[in-house]
C-alpha cells in the first residue's frame, strides 16, 4: 500500500479510453463499476467535446459479484453494435475487472459471432502498466489487429506512395496541446515537400489502418505514445521510423535532418538545410530571442523542470541549450523508461530526479528555489505555494491547457509559443521580486471610506461570525445589503435573523 | 405546453438497465472531510479511485486535504502482503503528520472484491493507536455519488455517545452540546434561553449541510420553539450529538436512507417522515411535520412561504410552463422536480439512481399532490436509468431544459438542448427558504443564456444530428 495524494499518470485504463475515442467510430465498453465512466467527463469538458464521448460501462455490481457477468458483457457489447453501429467495439478492462479475472476474451469472441463489427479486448494489465504505457500497447493492438484482418483478406495495398510520405503516429484525445501539434506537424510536412499518408489515433478511421505500410516512413514525436506501433510496422515492413521530438529549434532541425536521411535513402534526393536555416533565422522568432537583450537577463537563472518524458526532455535542452538558463534539477514520472530521460537530459542539468511523488518534487523545488518552474498542474501549486512562477508543460492538466487558441509545441510555431511561455513565467517572477522590494504597487493608504466602512449599525457576535463565514469577495455586498436592509426598516442591531431575512428581501 | 388532466392513478415507477453516467459515492470525502474539521478520510483502493478523486474534485486537492488514497498494489490484491500491517503503517503516518481526531476508511470495490475486512481491522488498529476508526463501505458496486455520504454517516452514527455525560446538573441541560453553547453564560440567562422553546423530546438532525445553511435551518426551527439538540455530522467528530432511546431524528436530504435506518434500528430513535426542506414548499412542509409530532401549532408559515414565492417571481417568469427532464445520478431528484413543478414547470421524467420508497414517502406524496394541484401529468419515475434511452427520449420529447451530468451536457448543449449540471444541486446551497433562490438561480442560468445570446442562430452546432 502507498499513501498517495496525487498521481502523475492514471489508472491504465484511461490510456485505452484515450487511444479507442480518438478514433472514429470505435467504441470501448468499460467493464467496471458504476462511476467508472468519468473518462466521459474529462473529455467533454477538458476537451469540451461536442459529441457524445462513445465509451460506456457494463456495469460490474454485487450480481456479477456473485454469479459473474455471464451474458452481461456480451449483451452490451451486441446491443451498442446495433445502436450505434460501430467499426470496432474495445472491451476494456478495469483495475476492478482485472481482479475479478474473469474470462474476457471468451465474452468478445461469443460477442463477435453476432455482432457486426470488430470486436476486440485491450490486453493491458491494470497492475502493471499506468495509462501511457497502456495507451502505447492499444495503438499497436488495434493497428496489428487491422493490418493482420486485411492481410487475411488480401486487401493489404502493394508499395509505397508515389512521393515521400508519413505516417504522424501517437496523436490522441486528452494528450498535452496534441490538436494544435498535429495541425503544425502537418503544415511542416507540407513544407517539407512531404504527404501525410496518416494521422493515427485521433480523428483516424480503422478502415485506413492497411494504408498504414504505403507511408515512406513514421513520424512519432512523442516518447510515450506510438513508438509500439511504429515498432511493429519497422519489423513488419520494415518502415523506418523518426523518434525526434521536433520540440525548440535545434530539435526540430534535427528531427527534419533526420527526415532527410531517411527519405534520402528510399531515393527521395531532398535537402532541407536551406529550408532548416531559413525557419531557423527568420521565421521561428526563438533564435533570434536568444541573441536578444531580454534573453541576455535571464543567463544563469535557476530554473527546475518535471513532466513526462517528452516534454521534460524537449524543455530542459531549450531552457539550457537555446537560452542560457541553469537547470537546476530536471525530472520525469515516466519511472518505466528512466534510462531514456537519463540519456537525453543528463549534460543539460545538474541533477536528474526520477519520481512520482509528489511530495518529494515538491520538497525538491523548495530545496533548490528556483526563479521558475516548468511543470504539470501539480508543480503550479507548488509554485503558487512558495511564491514561484510556473509555465505548464505536461500533463496531468486542467481545463486551461486546453486553450482555444493556437498553440502547438511542436515544429517552428511550437518554439515561439515556448519562448513566450518562458519569457512570461520569468518576467512575472521578476515583476514580484521588485514589487516586493519597493513595497506593492501602491504604498498610500486607503483614505476613502465605503459607506460599510463606518456602519453605525451594531453587529451581533453570532451575526458577524456568519458574516465572516461568506466568501471574502462578496462579504462586502452582503455587508451593506443587510445594513441597508436594516436601516431602512429602522434596525440598530443586525443580529443572524435580521441577516437572513435581508437575504431573502434582496437575495443578496 | 398542454395542460393534461391529472392522472386518477398514483405515481409510477419503472427501473431500467442501470446504465447511466454519475459520480463514484467516494466523492463523499470531498465535501465530508471539509464539512468535519478535525477528520482524515483513508480511500482504501486502486490508482483508479484516486485518478477520479483528483479529477473530479479539481483543484480542491491542492489545499492539502485531509484525504488520501491508501493505494493498493499487486501485493495487497495476492495478499502477499499483510494488510493489518500496510494499514497500520499508513494510519501512524497519518496520525503522525495531521494528527486528526478520527480516521474515516472509505472501503472501495477492490476492498469488496479481495474481501478485506475493514471492519474487523478497524477496532483492533483503533485500540493500537487511540484515535477513532470509522469505516464506511461507499462503493461503486453498491451505491451512486450522493450515497456515499449516507454510508460514512450512518457509520458514524454508531459512534454518537448514548449518555450526555453531564448528568449531575441540571435536568433540562440534557446534553454536553448544549452545554457548550451555554458557555460562559450566567444561570439565569440559560433559563431564559431555555424558556424560548417549547418543550418537546430531544429531536436531532442528520445530513451534512454547510455551516450557514445549518444555522439557517436551526433558527428556522428556533422560531416555531423547536430546539435542535444536535446535527449528525457535526463540525467536528468530537462533538458528535447525543442520542438516547426515544429522541426524535429528521433528515434533511433525500439520499440519507441508511442512516435514517441505523438511528432507528440500532439507536432506537423515532424517524419523522418528511419532505425534505428543499424549495419553500418543502421547507414549509418540513417544518409542518415536525411541528405536527411534537404538537405544535406552527405559526406564520404561511406568509413565510407567500413572501418567499413571491420574492422568486422574476425568476419563476422565466421557467413557468417550460418542461425539465430529469436524467439522474444524485438523489436529489424527486425534491428538485417537486419544487420545480410548485414553479409552474412541466416535469415528464424524473431519473434517479436509487429510490426509498419509504425514506422518500412524504416526498413522493407531495410531489403527488403538488402535481394535482398544478394540474399537471405525473412524472415517471425511472429508477436506474438508461442514459441511451434516456436520450432518446430527450430527443423525442424536446424538454426544455435537462438537469444531467457532466458527460451528456455538452453533447446536448452542441444539439440545442438547454443542459444544467446536476452536480451543482449537490455543492450549491439549496436547502431552507432563504436559499429557493440558489436554486432557481441555477435553474434559469441557460435561459438567461438563451436569452442574451438569442438572434444568433448558434443553437445547433454539430453538423449531422449524429447518433448518440
Amino acid at each position: 500500500m502507498k499513501l498517495a495524494y496525487w498521481m502523475y499518470a492514471g489508472p491504465a485504463h484511461i490510456g485505452t479510453l484515450r487511444i479507442a475515442s480518438s478514433f472514429k467510430n470505435v467504441h470501448a465498453i468499460m467493464h467496471a463499476p458504476l462511476g467508472d465512466d468519468y473518462f466521459n467527463v474529462m473529455r467533454s469538458m477538458l476537451e469540451r467535446e461536442r459529441d457524445y464521448t462513445p465509451v460506456t460501462a457494463s456495469v460490474v455490481d454485487r450480481n456479477v459479484l456473485a454469479r459473474g457477468s455471464q451474458e452481461k458483457v456480451v449483451d452490451n457489447i451486441v446491443r451498442k453494435d446495433q445502436e450505434e453501429h460501430p467499426d470496432l467495439i474495445v472491451l476494456t478492462p478495469t483495475c476492478t475487472s482485472s481482479i475479478l479475472q474473469e474470462d474476457l476474451q471468451n465474452f468478445v469472441e461469443r460477442a463477435q459471432l453476432d455482432a457486426k463489427g470488430d470486436v476486440m479486448l485491450a490486453d493491458v494489465n491494470h497492475y502493471r502498466v499506468n495509462e501511457l504505457q497502456a495507451a502505447d500497447r492499444t495503438l499497436q493492438q488495434i493497428v496489428q489487429f487491422y493490418i493482420e484482418k486485411a492481410k487475411k483478406k488480401g486487401e493489404l495495398p502493394e508499395g509505397k506512395t508515389e512521393k515521400p510520405s508519413v505516417n504522424i503516429i501517437g496523436m490522441s484525445t486528452l494528450g498535452f496541446h496534441n490538436q494544435h501539434d498535429c495541425t503544425e506537424l502537418k503544415r511542416l510536412m507540407a513544407d517539407l515537400g512531404i504527404e501525410v499518408n496518416e494521422v493515427i489515433p485521433e480523428g483516424a478511421s480503422v478502415h485506413n489502418l492497411k494504408n498504414l505500410p504505403r507511408a515512406w516512413f513514421n513520424l512519432v514525436p512523442y516518447r510515450e505514445l506510438g513508438l509500439m506501433a511504429a515498432g511493429y510496422l519497422q519489423a513488419e515492413f520494415g518502415t523506418p521510423f523518426v523518434d525526434i521530438t521536433p520540440m525548440g529549434v535545434v530539435e526540430t532541425a534535427r528531427c527534419i535532418r533526420k527526415i532527410q536521411q531517411v527519405i534520402n535513402a528510399q531515393g527521395a534526393n531532398v535537402d532541407y538545410s536551406e529550408y532548416i536555416d531559413n525557419q531557423t533565422l527568420y521565421v521561428s522568432q526563438a533564435a533570434w530571442f536568444s541573441r536578444s537583450i531580454d534573453c541576455q537577463n535571464l543567463t544563469g537563472k535557476k530554473a527546475v523542470v518535471f513532466g513526462d518524458n517528452t516534454h521534460a526532455a524537449a524543455m530542459t535542452k531549450i531552457l539550457a541549450r537555446e537560452m542560457g538558463i541553469h537547470v537546476v534539477c530536471a525530472g520525469t514520472y515516466c519511472k518505466y523508461d528512466t534510462d531514456w530521460f537519463k540519456e537525453q537530459v543528463s549534460e543539460y542539468c545538474d541533477e536528474v530526479l526520477i519520481s512520482d511523488d509528489n511530495a518529494q518534487i515538491g520538497d525538491m523545488i523548495a530545496r533548490i528555489e528556483p526563479s521558475a518552474i516548468f511543470g504539470t498542474q501539480m508543480e503550479r501549486h507548488v509554485g503558487k505555494r512558495l511564491d514561484i512562477p510556473c509555465g505548464v508543460i505536461a500533463s496531468p492538466i486542467h481545463i486551461q491547457n486546453f486553450p482555444i487558441g493556437y498553440k502547438p509545441f511542436l515544429g517552428y510555431e511550437g518554439t515561439n509559443q515556448i519562448t513566450d511561455l518562458i519569457y512570461n513565467s520569468f518576467t512575472l517572477g521578476m515583476e514580484d521580486h521588485l514589487l516586493e522590494i519597493f513595497g506593492g504597487h501602491d504604498t498610500k493608504e486607503v483614505i476613502t471610506k465605503g459607506i460599510s466602512a463606518d456602519s453605525d449599525l451594531n453587529w451581533t457576535k453570532e451575526a458577524q461570525a456568519e458574516l465572516n463565514k461568506v466568501p471574502g469577495f462578496v462579504r462586502g455586498k452582503v455587508k451593506r445589503n443587510t445594513e441597508k436592509f436594516a436601516r431602512e426598516r429602522g434596525l440598530n442591531e443586525i443580529s443572524l435573523e435580521v441577516m437572513y431575512a435581508a437575504k431573502e428581501a434582496v437575495g443578496a | 405546453m398542454t395542460v393534461a388532466q391529472p392522472q386518477p392513478e398514483g405515481l409510477t415507477f419503472e427501473c431500467e438497465t442501470g446504465n447511466y453516467h454519475t459520480f463514484c459515492p467516494i466523492s463523499c470525502v470531498a465535501w465530508l472531510y471539509q464539512k468535519i474539521e478535525d477528520s482524515f478520510f483513508l480511500v482504501i483502493g486502486t490508482k483508479t479511485c484516486g485518478y477520479f478523486l483528483q479529477n473530479a474534485m479539481g483543484v480542491m486537492i491542492f489545499a492539502e486535504p485531509r484525504y488520501a488514497m491508501a493505494e493498493l498494489e499487486e501485493g495487497d490484491i495476492s495478499a502477499k502482503l499483510n494488510d493489518y500491517d500496510e494499514l497500520k503503517r499508513l494510519c501512524l503516518q497519518i496520525k503522525r503528520d495531521r494528527n486528526p481526531s478520527v480516521i474515516v476508511w472509505i472501503g472501495t470495490c477492490t476492498t469488496e472484491i479481495i474481501k478485506m475486512d475493514l471492519e474487523g481491522l478497524a477496532p483492533k488498529l483503533e485500540a493500537e493507536l487511540g484515535i477513532p476508526i470509522v469505516v464506511a463501505r461507499a462503493n461503486g458496486l453498491d451505491y451512486a455519488f450522493t450515497q456515499g455520504e449516507d454510508t460514512v454517516l450512518a457509520a458514524m452514527a454508531v459512534r454518537c455517545p448514548d449518555k450526555a455525560p453531564v448528568a449531575e446538573t441540571e435536568k433540562h441541560e440534557r446534553n454536553a452540546i448544549q452545554k457548550l453553547l451555554h458557555f460562559g453564560k450566567k444561570k439565569e440567562d440559560v433559563v431564559q434561553e431555555e424558556s424560548e422553546y417549547a418543550d418537546h423530546p430531544p429531536l436531532v438532525l442528520f445530513g451534512s449541510l454547510p455551516d450557514p445553511v445549518v444555522t439557517n435551518l436551526t433558527l428556522e426551527l428556533k422560531k416555531q420553539g423547536i430546539k435542535v439538540s444536535g446535527w449528525l455530522p457535526a463540525k467536528r467528530y468530537t462533538e458528535l450529538p447525543v442520542l438516547e432511546e426515544g429522541y426524535y431524528v429528521a433528515g434533511v436530504n433525500p439520499f440519507l436512507s441508511r442512516t435514517a435506518t441505523t438511528l432507528m434500528r440500532r439507536r432506537k430513535c423515532k424517524l419523522i417522515g418528511a419532505p425534505f426542506p428543499i424549495g419553500p414548499d418543502g421547507t414549509r412542509a418540513w417544518i409542518e411535520k415536525i411541528c405536527s409530532v411534537f404538537n405544535i401549532q406552527p405559526k406564520g408559515l404561511e406568509e413565510r412561504e407567500a413572501q418567499i414565492w413571491a420574492g422568486l417571481e422574476d425568476y419563476i417568469q422565466l421557467i413557468r410552463g417550460k418542461s425539465v427532464f430529469f436524467m439522474g445520478d444524485n438523489l436529489l431528484e424527486v425534491s428538485l422536480a417537486r419544487f420545480l413543478i410548485r414553479c409552474g414547470m412541466t416535469c415528464p421524467e424524473i431519473g434517479i439512481p436509487y429510490m426509498d420508497k419509504r425514506y422518500q414517502e412524504a416526498e413522493l406524496k407531495l410531489l403527488e399532490k403538488t402535481c394535482q394541484e398544478m394540474g399537471v401529468p405525473l412524472p415517471r419515475i425511472v429508477e436506474k436509468p438508461d442514459n441511451y434511452n434516456q436520450i432518446q427520449r430527450i430527443y423525442e420529447l424536446k424538454p426544455d431544459l435537462v438537469i444531467t451530468g457532466m458527460a451528456h451536457a455538452n453533447p446536448l448543449e452542441a444539439r440545442g438542448i438547454n443542459t444544467k449540471w446536476s452536480v451543482e444541486f449537490t455543492f450549491a446551497q439549496t436547502h431552507g427558504f432563504t436559499n429557493a433562490r440558489d436554486i432557481l438561480e441555477l435553474v434559469t442560468r441557460p435561459l438567461r443564456r438563451n436569452n442574451s445570446l438569442k438572434d444568433l442562430g448558434w443553437d445547433k452546432l454539430v453538423k449531422e444530428d449524429a447518433k448518440v
